[in-house]
C-alpha cells in the first residue's frame, strides 16, 4: 500500500496506534525524511540495531509522523553507515551520534561526529549493543566488583569501609592508582577506595571567545535533588551567550539489558526507565509486546490504562508547578502543590499498590482493577484536589512577583519550536499542537475527546498554564473514564509464545510528550532489541535555544519549566 | 494577597495534623528530632546525590520535604554543596559515568560523614544490576553506612534511613 503521497510500499502493523513500516534504502531513506519534513511531519525516533546474527548485518530504524499515523522506516546496511537526516530533522543529530556510540553505525558526512552517550566507560572501538560484546565484562581490564553473582543479593552496608579489591599489576601504574585527590580518602591507604574509577572524559565543547565572555561549568551533581548532567554556559556578566549540554552520566545500559530478559520481565524495566513516567513507559512498552504478538488486551483495560496515564499526569503537573513556583521564590506554592501532590500518591498507594503506578500496568492489560469504593474515593478526591487548584492557579495568576519572573522568561518562539521539532507540554506551550491522545488516538482516547491545551508564547508562563489547563482536562477525562469504563470481565489477556524476530511499537502521551518504545522478539519469548524514546531527546536540544539572552539566575526556572528526563535520554 | 493568606490559613498546619494520621511517622518524626538535638546541635545537613537512578528516588526525597513529613522542620537540611553536608544521600545503581563524579564528591565531603544508599538499585544494583555501563550498589564504589530498599522507598523509610544513620552517630 502507499500512503500520503510517499513513494515506498508500506505494511500496516497489528496493535493499537496507526503505524506502518517499509524497508528502505539508502535514497528512500533520505527522500521519505525530506518529503515527510515538508508535509509538516517531524521524526520521533533513530535507532540501530545489530542484525548480523540472522545474516542481515546492521539496519538503522526511524519513526516518523506522517498525516495517517506513525511510520517506521528499516534500511538495511551495506556497511556501517546510513545517509544523515539532521539537516532535515535536527533533533535527529543526537540520536545518531548515540546510534554511533553503541552500535559503530554511523550517519555518514554527518556534521557533528562527537561522541554523545558514550563517556570513558567503554573505549571508542567497542559498541555495547553489538550481540559480540560482552554486557559483563569490565572495558579497561578492571577487577569486576560484581557481588551480585557471588554473594547474597542483600543490601551490604559496609559500615563505613570498602575493601580494596587486588588490583592487578599489569595495568600501567597511572591507572592502578587513583590520582590525588582521590588517593587520601582512607588515612593511611594509598590506593583510594574501591577499584579506580575511570578516566576523566574529555568532550570539546564549543569555545564562545570575546571580550569579557567566560564559562560557568555545572555539574554533572547538581546543587538540588535533581538528576545528574553537565551544563557548559558562556556568559557575559549576567547574561546567558550560550549554553552547551552534556549528558549521558545515567547511562546504565538499559537496553542492553533488555536484550537479556524476557518479554515479561522487561514489562518492570520499561516501567523504571524514567521513573517519573512509569505509566507512560510500560503502556507504550506492553503496546509494543500486544503489537508483536497481536493480542489484544480487554476493553476494562485499556480503560483503566487511561485512567492510571491520566493520574500520571496530574501527579507530576502538580508536583512541576509547586517547584516552579518555588524556583521563582514563592515557598507557599510548593508547600501546597506537594500537600495535594502526597495526598494524590497516597491514593495511588491505596488504590494500586504503588505510589507512582509501577508495574501496574504489564503486558496483556493490567495488573490492579478498581473497586466501585475506590472509584468513590476516586471522585470525591478529584472534587477536592480542583477546588484547591483553581485556587492556587488564582494565586499565581495574580501574584505579581510570580508572573515578573514567569512572563517572556525561556522563550521559544512557535517557528523555532516547529523547526527543532519540540514536543510534549513544553511544545504545546510553544504552539506546538501535537498530542497523540488528540491527533493519533488509540483506546480509550478513541472515545474520549481530549481537549488539547496549546499557546503561542512559549514562555515560562505558558508551559505553566498549560500544566494548569491539563490538571482540569486530566481530571475531566478521570471522571468521564468513572462514569464510562466498561464494567467487570478480565483486566487481562494472555500474551501467547512469539515468533522470533515479530516487530512492535507503542506510542503513548505521557505527561512530558510522547514516548516511544520499539520491540523486537527472539526465539524463546525473549527480547532481541528493545528501543525505549523518551521526549527528552526531543526538548533537550531546544533547552539550549530557550535560555539564550537570559540571566544565569534564570535557568533553574526555564530549566524546570521543561523538567526533561535525563534517565530516559541517557538509558 | 488575600487569597494566598486565606489559602494559607485554610490549609493550616499539616504536619501536625495530618488528615490521616500515620502513627508510625509520628514516631520517627519524635526519635529523628532527638536524635538530631543529640548528635548533629540540631541541625543536619544532607547532600544528595544520583548516581544513576531512575528518577522514581528523587521524586520520593522531594516528597520528603512536603508539608505532611516537614524533614526541613526537623532541622534537616539538603545543602548545595557536599561541603556543607554532613550526610550523603545516594541514590542509583552506580553508573560508570557517575563513579568518578560520586568518588569526587564523598571525597569533598568533610569528615565524619554519614553515607545513605537510597533504593533498591543503591542497595543491590536492582533491576540494573552489574554491566559494562553500571557498577551496581553505592558500595561497590563508596562506604556506605545504611542502605534503604524500596522502589522507590516512601519518604517514611527515607526517613528511617536517616534515622538509623544518624542513632549509630559515627564518631
Amino acid at each position: 500500500m502507499k500512503l500520503d503521497g510517499l513513494n515506498i510500499e508500506l505494511t500496516q502493523m497489528p496493535g493499537a496506534v496507526a503505524a506502518y513500516r517499509a524497508v528502505v534504502d539508502a535514497a528512500q531513506w533520505v527522500d521519505t525524511c525530506r518529503a515527510i519534513q515538508e508535509q509538516g511531519g517531524r521524526l520521533v525516533a533513530l535507532w540501530a540495531a545489530d542484525a548480523r546474527g540472522e545474516g542481515r548485518g546492521f539496519i538503522a530504524h526511524a519513526a516518523l509522523v506522517v498525516r495517517s499515523g506513525l511510520l517506521v522506516l528499516t534500511h538495511p546496511l551495506a556497511g556501517a553507515s546510513f545517509p544523515d537526516v539532521a539537516a532535515i530533522f535536527p533533533a535527529a543529530d543526537r540520536m545518531q551520534r548515540a546510534a554511533f556510540d553503541l552500535l559503530g553505525v554511523a550517519a555518514s558526512a554527518g556534521d557533528d561526529r562527537r561522541k554523545w552517550l558514550r563517556h570513558a566507560a567503554w573505549p571508542e572501538n567497542e559498541f555495547p549493543l553489538r550481540k559480540d560484546f560482552d554486557s559483563r565484562r569490565r572495558p579497561h581490564g578492571e577487577p569486576s566488583r560484581d557481588s551480585n553473582a557471588d554473594e547474597s543479593a542483600a543490601p551490604r552496608v559496609t559500615g563505613g569501609r570498602i575493601p580494596h579489591p587486588s588490583l592487578p599489576t599489569s595495568l600501567p601504574s597511572e591507572e592502578r592508582r587513583l590520582e590525588p585527590p582521590f588517593s587520601t580518602w582512607e588515612k593511611g591507604g594509598d590506593e583510594g577506595i574501591g577499584a579506580p574509577a575511570p578516566p576523566l572524559d574529555a568532550y570539546p565543547f564549543v569555545r564562545v571567545e570575546g571580550e569579557g565572555v567566560h564559562e560557568i561549568p555545572v555539574g554533572p551533581v547538581h546543587a538540588g535533588t535533581i538528576e545528574p548532567g553537565h551544563f557548559r554556559f558562556s556568559v557575559v556578566g549576567e547574561t546567558l551567550l550560550r549554553l552547551e549540554e552534556r549528558l549521558g552520566y545515567k547511562h546504565k545500559g538499559i537496553e542492553k539489558r533488555f536484550e537479556s530478559m524476557t518479554l515479561a520481565e522487561g514489562a518492570r524495566l520499561a516501567g523504571r526507565v524514567s521513573g517519573d513516567s512509569a505509566v507512560a513507559y510500560a503502556w507504550a512498552y506492553a503496546m509494543a509486546v500486544e503489537s508483536a504478538t497481536g493480542v489484544t488486551p480487554p476493553p476494562r483495560a485499556l480503560w483503566l490504562r487511561g485512567l492510571l496515564l491520566e493520574r500520571e499526569r496530574i501527579a507530576n503537573h502538580l508536583g512541576d508547578l509547586g517547584f516552579l513556583g518555588n524556583d521563582a521564590a514563592l515557598a507557599f506554592g510548593l508547600a501546597q502543590f506537594l500537600r495535594l501532590k502526597e495526598d494524590w500518591l497516597r491514593a495511588h498507594h491505596a488504590l494500586f499498590g504503588h505510589r507512582y503506578l509501577m508495574d501496574v500496568v504489564v503486558p496483556g492489560g493490567v495488573a490492579r482493577d478498581v473497586t466501585p469504593e475506590g472509584a468513590v474515593r476516586m471522585r470525591s478526591e478529584m472534587d477536592e484536589i480542583e477546588r484547591a487548584v483553581t485556587v492556587l492557579k488564582s494565586v499565581y495568576d495574580e501574584h505579581a512577583g510570580l508572573q515578573d519572573r514567569f512572563i517572556n522568561c525561556g522563550r521559544v518562539a512557535p517557528g523555532l519550536a516547529a523547526r527543532l521539532g519540540l514536543i510534549g507540554v513544553a511544545g504545546r506551550a510553544s504552539a506546538q499542537s501535537w498530542d497523540l491522545r488528540v491527533e493519533y488516538p488509540y483506546p480509550p482516547y478513541t472515545e474520549l475527546e481530549v481537549r488539547m491545551s496549546t499557546h503561542r508564547n512559549g514562555d515560562v508562563a505558558a508551559r505553566v498554564t498549560v500544566r494548569f489547563e491539563e490538571i482540569f482536562e486530566s481530571l475531566r477525562l478521570c471522571r468521564l473514564i468513572l462514569e464510562r469504563i466498561p464494567a467487570g470481565g478480565d483486566i487481562t489477556a494472555r500474551i501467547p509464545p512469539a515468533a522470533a524476530g515479530a516487530f512492535g511499537v507503542g506510542w503513548v502521551e505521557g505527561w512530558r510528550g510522547e514516548v516511544f518504545i520499539a520491540l523486537e522478539t527472539d526465539s524463546g519469548d525473549r527480547i532481541r532489541r528493545c528501543h525505549p524514546h523518551d521526549p527528552s531527546w526531543q526538548n533537550w536540544p531546544v533547552l539550549e535555544h530557550a535560555v539564550i539572552g537570559n540571566i544565569v539566575p534564570d535557568f533553574p526556572l526555564i530549566n524546570k519549566s521543561f523538567n526533561l528526563s535525563y534517565s530516559g535520554h541517557d538509558l | 494577597m488575600y487569597q494566598l493568606l486565606k489559602q494559607i490559613a485554610a490549609t493550616g498546619i499539616l504536619t501536625e495534623a495530618p488528615p490521616q494520621p500515620d502513627e508510625a511517622l509520628r514516631v520517627v518524626a519524635e526519635r529523628l528530632r532527638a536524635d538530631v538535638l543529640r548528635h548533629f546541635a540540631g541541625a543536619l545537613t544532607i547532600r544528595h546525590v544520583d548516581a544513576g537512578s531512575c528518577n522514581g528516588c528523587e521524586l520520593e526525597i522531594h516528597m520528603c520535604n512536603n508539608p505532611y513529613y516537614n524533614l526541613e522542620g526537623l532541622g534537616i537540611r539538603f545543602v548545595a554543596s557536599p561541603r556543607h553536608a554532613d550526610m550523603l544521600l545516594v541514590t542509583g545503581p552506580v553508573s560508570r559515568h557517575m563513579e568518578t563524579a560520586l568518588k569526587r564528591t564523598y571525597e569533598a565531603t568533610p569528615d565524619p560523614k554519614l553515607i545513605v544508599a537510597i533504593g533498591d538499585c543503591g542497595c543491590t544494583g536492582g533491576i540494573f544490576g552489574e554491566s559494562y555501563a553500571s557498577c551496581g550498589r553505592v558500595s561497590n564504589v563508596i562506604p556506605v553506612d545504611v542502605a534503604v530498599p524500596g522502589c522507590p522507598p516512601t519518604p517514611v523509610a527515607i526517613m528511617q534511613g536517616i534515622l538509623t544513620a544518624i542513632s549509630a552517630g559515627r564518631k
